[in-house]
C-alpha cells in the first residue's frame, strides 16, 4: 500500500512542474497589462513604468521565472495586487469555505442521487426511472447560476425563509475561531449555537444549487453501472441461489457497480470545486473560484498561478484517495496495483 | 462498538447538539447592534487601506476618505434636488483649525486636541512627513499632488509643532483644491515609521493592512473581496461625532442579489447598480435613490485624429451629427444622465464644464458633410469600449453602430478587457472608442488641460494637437492664478468653441452617480470623488 502512495506520488511530480511553467507561461501571455491597470486611471507612462518596475515585470522572463521559483520553493506563491493579501493566505482562508460548500453540496447530491439511480436500474422503466431521468434531465440543462438566482429570488426575496445571501455568516455574527475553516465545525468546537444555525442556514441555498447540478453525472452513472453489473452472469447465479433481492441489490450488485461511480465523483468533486465560481458569484459566496476569476480579469498573475497550483495538487491528492477507495471496493484493483 | 450503537449515539449527540440552537430568538444586543450599524453592500471592495499604495482601486479611496483626516476640506451646499453636494469654492478646517494664504505660501495652524488612533496628538511632523510621502512615492498619488503644483518636500516647512506651511512653486489656482482631495491625508508618522523597512521607507506595505489616521473611522477588519467593518473613532475632534457606530461594507458580487437585499430591507445602502434598476426603484418608491451629475465628467466617443478618416474635421462633425443621442440617453441610460448635445442654435457659450453642444442626430446633415469631405460612400472602421462598464457601454456602441450604418460607414464592435483598456488608450491606436472622463478638481481648464492639451497626456486619447487651443488653455490656466476674470472668460469660452467645432471628441452626456438607500438613512453627501461619506450619515 505504501509503496503505491510513493510510486503514485512520484509520478505527480513532473506534472506539477509542467503545471509551474505552463501556468507562468499563460498568465504572461495574457493580453492585459497589470502595470498600466494598477497604475490607476490617472496614470502617467513615467508612473507606469514606476509601478512595472516595483513589481519586478520590466525584467527578462527567465528572470522572473527563477524568482517565482524560488519563492515557490520557499512556499510563497506571492501577493495578489487586486486583493493586495499574499496568495497563499489568501488560498488558505478561501479554500476551506469552497470546501465546505461544495463537499455539502455533493454530500446531497450523493444522498438523493444514488438510491435514484439504484431505484431507477432496479425498476426499469417504471415511474421512477422516467422520474429519474427527468430530474437529471433538468439538473444538468439549468444553468447553475439560473438556479441559484431562481432560489434566491423564492426562498429569500420572494418567501423570505432563506436568510439573505451575504457569505458564510449573517454580518451580525462574528467567524468562529479558526480550526478547521469550515464553520459547521468550528460554530460547533466554540459551541457557539447561534453562529451554527447561521452558518447551516447560510450554506443551504448554495449547497442546493450545487446538488441539483451535480445530481445528473451521478445518478445516471450509477444508473447505467448498476444496469450492467444486474445483468451480469454472477448476479443470475446469486438469484438463481435463491439471494433474497435485497441481499443481491445491495451486497453483491451496488458494491461492484461503485467503481465507476466513484470515479464520477471525483470528478464532479473536482470539478465542481474549481467551477463553483457562479454559485460563489451568486451568493457572494468567499471562495476561490470567484477569487482566481477575479485576478484573471485584472491580468493579477500570482492569485491565477497559486490557484491552478492549488488545484493541480488537489487533483493529484483526489486521484492518489479514488485509486486507494478502489483497492478497498474491489480487492481484485489492488493485487494488480 | 456495534454500528447501530455506534449510529445511535451519534443521533443522540446531534439531538443534544441541536437542544440549544432551537430557539431561534436573536438576543437584543444584536437588535441595538443592527440599530447603530449601516450595512453597505456593492460590487468591489478595496484592495489597499492607503491611497498613497500602489494601485489602490477606487474603494480604497472610501475607506481612506473617511479614516484619514487632511488639513482641509470643502463645506457643503445645496445641490441637484436639493441634495447636499460639495462646494468647490468654500473650504472648511478639517485638521487644520486655520488656514492663512498670503501670495507665495499658505499657513496652516493645526487644532492641538487632534489624536491619531493610537492616542498620539497629530503635529506638524506627521503632516510634513505625510505630504512629503504623498508626493514621493510614485505612481497616482505624486500625480495628483503634482496637478496642484505640489511637487517637492522643500515645499512643506513646519515653523513650530501646530504650525506647518506650504510653499506655492508658482501660482496656481488649483493648489489649495488639490490639498482638500483624498490624496493629502494625515498618516500616523511614528507609527508607521516604525513598521517600515529599508526597502519600503513609507511604510505602505503596513498601511495597505490597518489604517493609521486620526479620521472619524478606524479599520478594524478586512477581509479583501469578502467585507471591510469599520468602528467609529470617539477621539474624533475634526467636526461633529458621526451618528453611525460601525459600518459594515460587504462586497456582493450579484447586481440583482444588491437590489433584492435593498428591497427586503437588509442592507441599507448600495451604488453601482444597473440603470434600469435604479429607474424602477425611482419608480415604486420603496427606497430613497439620489441621482446626481458626475462633477466634470462626461462620456464621449473619441476618434483617433492622427490618421484618415477622422483626420479631417468634416467626418468628425458628420460623426457628431450621426450619434443617436436620444436613443442612448432612454434606451441605455433610462434618463439617468444629463444630456450634453442639442443645444439651441442661438445659444451663447457659458464659462462653464460641462456644457451641451449644438449637435443633436441629423442624418442629413452627416450624409452632406461626409460627401463633402470625400467619404460619400462611407468607409469600414472599428468601435472600441471597455468591458469593465460593459454595461453602458455595449449598448450605447451597438446603437452607434446602427447609426452609423445608415451613413454606409461599416463599424465593428471590438471589446477591450478592463485589465487591457488603459494600455490599449495609452496607445493612442484605436480610431473610435467611447469611454468617461471626469477630474477631481471640478475646473474648465483642469478638464482641457487633460483631455484637449497638445501636451498629449493620457487623457488626450484623441492625440489632438492645436497651437490655437494650447495658447487658449494656458492662457485659462494663468489668467486663473492671476484673477484676471475677464481674460479668463474669454480664454474659456474660446476653448469650449474650438473644442465644439472641431470635436475630436463627441461629448454624449454627463452621467449620473445613483446610490440607493433605505428611507430611513439621511445625509447623504455628494462629493467629487463619488464615493461615501459615513460622517454625515444618519440612520433611523
Amino acid at each position: 500500500m505504501l509503496s503505491l502512495i510513493a510510486k503514485r506520488l512520484a509520478f505527480a511530480i513532473p506534472s506539477l512542474i509542467g503545471v509551474v511553467i505552463v501556468t507562468f507561461l499563460l498568465t504572461r501571455a495574457l493580453p492585459g497589462d497589470p502595470a498600466a491597470y494598477f497604475a490607476g486611471p490617472a496614470a502617467t507612462k513615467e508612473a507606469v513604468e514606476q509601478i512595472r518596475k516595483k513589481l519586478g515585470f520590466d525584467k527578462p522572463l527567465v528572470e522572473q521565472f527563477f524568482r517565482y521559483t524560488v519563492d515557490l520553493a520557499h512556499g510563497d506563491l506571492g501577493s495578489s495586487l487586486t486583493t493586495g493579501q499574499p496568495v497563499a493566505t489568501e488560498i488558505r482562508n478561501r479554500l476551506p469555505a469552497s470546501a465546505e460548500l461544495t463537499l455539502l453540496g455533493l454530500l446531497v447530491s450523493v444522498a438523493i442521487a444514488l438510491p435514484l439511480g439504484v431505484l431507477a436500474a432496479t425498476r426499469p422503466g417504471s415511474w421512477i426511472d422516467h422520474t429519474c431521468r427527468v430530474v437529471t434531465t433538468a439538473g444538468v440543462s439549468l444553468p447553475v447560476f439560473f438556479t441559484g438566482l431562481v432560489l434566491v429570488y423564492v426562498f429569500y426575496f420572494r418567501l423570505g425563509w432563506s436568510p439573505a445571501p451575504l457569505g458564510r455568516l449573517d454580518v451580525f455574527y462574528s467567524a468562529p475561531d479558526n480550526v478547521t475553516g469550515f464553520y459547521l465545525i468550528d460554530t460547533l468546537i466554540a459551541r457557539d449555537g447561534e453562529a451554527f444555525r447561521s452558518a447551516l442556514s447560510q450554506l443551504i441555498l448554495p449547497a442546493a444549487t450545487l446538488a441539483i447540478f451535480s445530481l445528473a453525472p451521478i445518478a445516471r452513472m450509477t444508473r447505467a453501472s448498476m444496469l450492467s453489473v444486474l445483468s451480469s452472469e454472477f448476479v443470475r447465479t446469486a438469484r438463481a441461489s435463491g439471494l433474497s433481492p435485497s441481499t443481491v441489490t445491495v451486497t453483491y450488485a451496488f458494491r461492484n457497480a461503485m467503481l465507476p461511480v466513484i470515479t464520477t465523483l471525483s470528478m464532479v468533486f473536482s470539478f465542481l470545486l474549481g467551477a463553483n465560481v457562479l454559485v460563489e458569484k451568486v451568493f457572494a459566496w468567499p471562495g476561490i473560484g470567484s477569487y482566481a476569476v477575479e485576478a484573471l480579469i485584472a491580468s493579477d498573475f500570482a492569485p491565477v498561478q497559486g490557484f491552478v497550483l492549488t488545484m493541480a495538487i488537489m487533483y493529484v491528492v483526489l486521484n492518489l484517495v479514488i485509486d486507494i477507495l478502489y483497492g478497498v471496493i474491489d480487492p481484485r484493483v489492488r493485487l494488480e496495483g | 462498538m456495534k454500528r447501530r450503537d455506534f449510529l445511535k449515539s451519534v443521533s443522540g449527540l446531534a439531538a443534544g447538539a441541536a437542544l440549544p440552537m432551537a430557539p431561534a430568538v436573536i438576543s437584543s444586543a444584536k437588535a441595538d447592534a443592527r440599530s447603530e450599524t449601516l450595512l453597505i453592500v456593492s460590487e468591489g471592495g478595496p484592495n489597499n487601506l492607503d491611497i498613497h499604495g500602489i494601485g489602490t482601486n477606487v474603494p480604497g479611496y472610501e475607506v481612506s476618505w473617511n479614516c484619514y483626516d487632511r488639513l482641509i476640506s470643502h463645506e457643503m451646499k445645496s445641490g441637484p434636488g436639493g441634495v447636499p453636494y460639495y462646494d468647490r469654492d468654500k473650504f472648511k478646517p478639517e485638521l487644520a483649525e486655520d488656514m492663512t494664504i498670503s501670495d507665495m505660501s499658505a499657513t496652516f495652524k493645526l487644532r492641538k486636541n487632534a489624536k491619531f488612533h493610537d492616542g498620539t496628538p497629530v503635529t506638524a511632523k506627521d503632516v510634513k512627513w505625510s505630504l512629503d510621502r504623498a508626493v514621493s512615492v510614485g505612481g497616482f498619488p505624486t500625480f495628483q499632488m503634482s496637478a496642484g503644483s505640489l511637487t517637492k518636500p522643500e515645499q512643506f516647512v513646519i515653523v513650530d509643532d501646530y504650525t506647518i506651511r506650504v510653499d506655492f512653486l508658482k501660482k496656481d489656482r488649483l493648489t489649495i483644491p488639490d490639498l482638500a482631495v483624498i490624496v493629502p491625508c494625515i498618516v500616523n508618522s511614528e507609527l508607521v515609521k516604525k513598521n517600515a523597512t529599508d526597502k519600503d521607507p513609507w511604510g505602505l506595505e503596513y498601511t495597505k493592512q490597518q489604517t493609521a489616521g486620526s479620521g472619524a473611522y478606524r479599520v478594524t477588519k478586512w477581509t479583501a473581496g469578502t467585507e471591510v467593518i469599520m468602528e467609529r473613532n470617539d477621539d474624533w475632534v475634526c467636526g461633529p461625532l458621526p451618528k453611525i457606530k460601525r459600518i459594515i461594507w460587504r462586497m456582493v458580487p450579484q447586481a440583482g442579489n444588491r437590489r433584492a437585499l435593498l428591497e427586503r430591507g437588509d442592507a441599507d445602502i448600495s451604488y453601482e447598480l444597473p440603470f434600469k434598476d435604479f429607474q424602477e426603484m425611482k419608480g415604486n418608491g420603496k427606497l430613497n435613490v439620489v441621482s446626481l451629475p458626475f462633477s466634470n465628467g462626461i462620456q464621449y466617443i473619441g476618434m483617433n485624429v492622427t490618421k484618415p478618416p477622422f483626420d479631417n474635421p468634416k467626418v468628425r462633425q458628420a460623426m457628431a451629427y450621426a450619434m443617436p443621442y436620444q436613443k442612448i440617453m432612454d434606451a441605455v441610460l433610462f434618463g439617468l444622465a444629463n444630456p450634453m448635445f442639442g443645444a439651441p442654435a442661438d445659444k451663447a457659450t457659458e464659462v462653464a464644464w460641462p456644457q451641451p453642444t449644438k449637435y443633436s442626430t441629423d442624418m442629413e446633415k452627416a450624409k452632406a458633410l461626409l460627401a463633402e469631405a470625400g467619404y460619400a460612400n462611407g468607409f469600414e472602421t472599428t468601435i472600441s469600449f471597455d468591458l469593465n462598464f460593459a454595461q453602458v457601454n455595449e449598448p450605447l456602441c451597438i446603437l452607434v453602430q446602427e447609426s452609423l450604418a445608415q451613413l454606409g460607414i461599416k463599424t465593428t464592435i471590438n471589446k477591450v478587457p478592463g485589465a487591457n483598456w488603459r494600455t490599449e488608450l495609452n496607445k493612442k491606436e484605436m480610431p473610435l472608442y467611447t469611454n468617461v472622463f471626469s477630474g477631481w478638481l471640478d475646473y474648465p481648464e483642469y478638464f482641457f488641460y487633460w483631455c484637449y492639451h497638445g501636451n498629449n497626456s493620457v487623457f488626450n486619447t484623441m492625440s489632438y494637437k492645436s497651437p490655437v487651443m494650447d495658447k487658449l488653455i494656458d492662457g485659462a490656466r494663468d489668467a486663473a492664478a492671476t484673477g484676471d476674470k475677464a481674460k479668463y472668460e474669454a480664454d474659456v469660452k474660446g476653448f469650449v468653441d474650438l473644442a465644439f467645432a472641431e470635436v475630436p471628441r463627441i461629448p454624449l452626456y454627463q452621467p449620473f452617480v445613483n446610490v440607493a438607500m433605505q428611507k430611513n438613512i439621511s445625509g447623504y453627501q455628494y462629493w467629487f470623488h463619488r464615493r461615501l461619506d459615513y460622517r454625515a450619515l444618519v440612520k433611523g
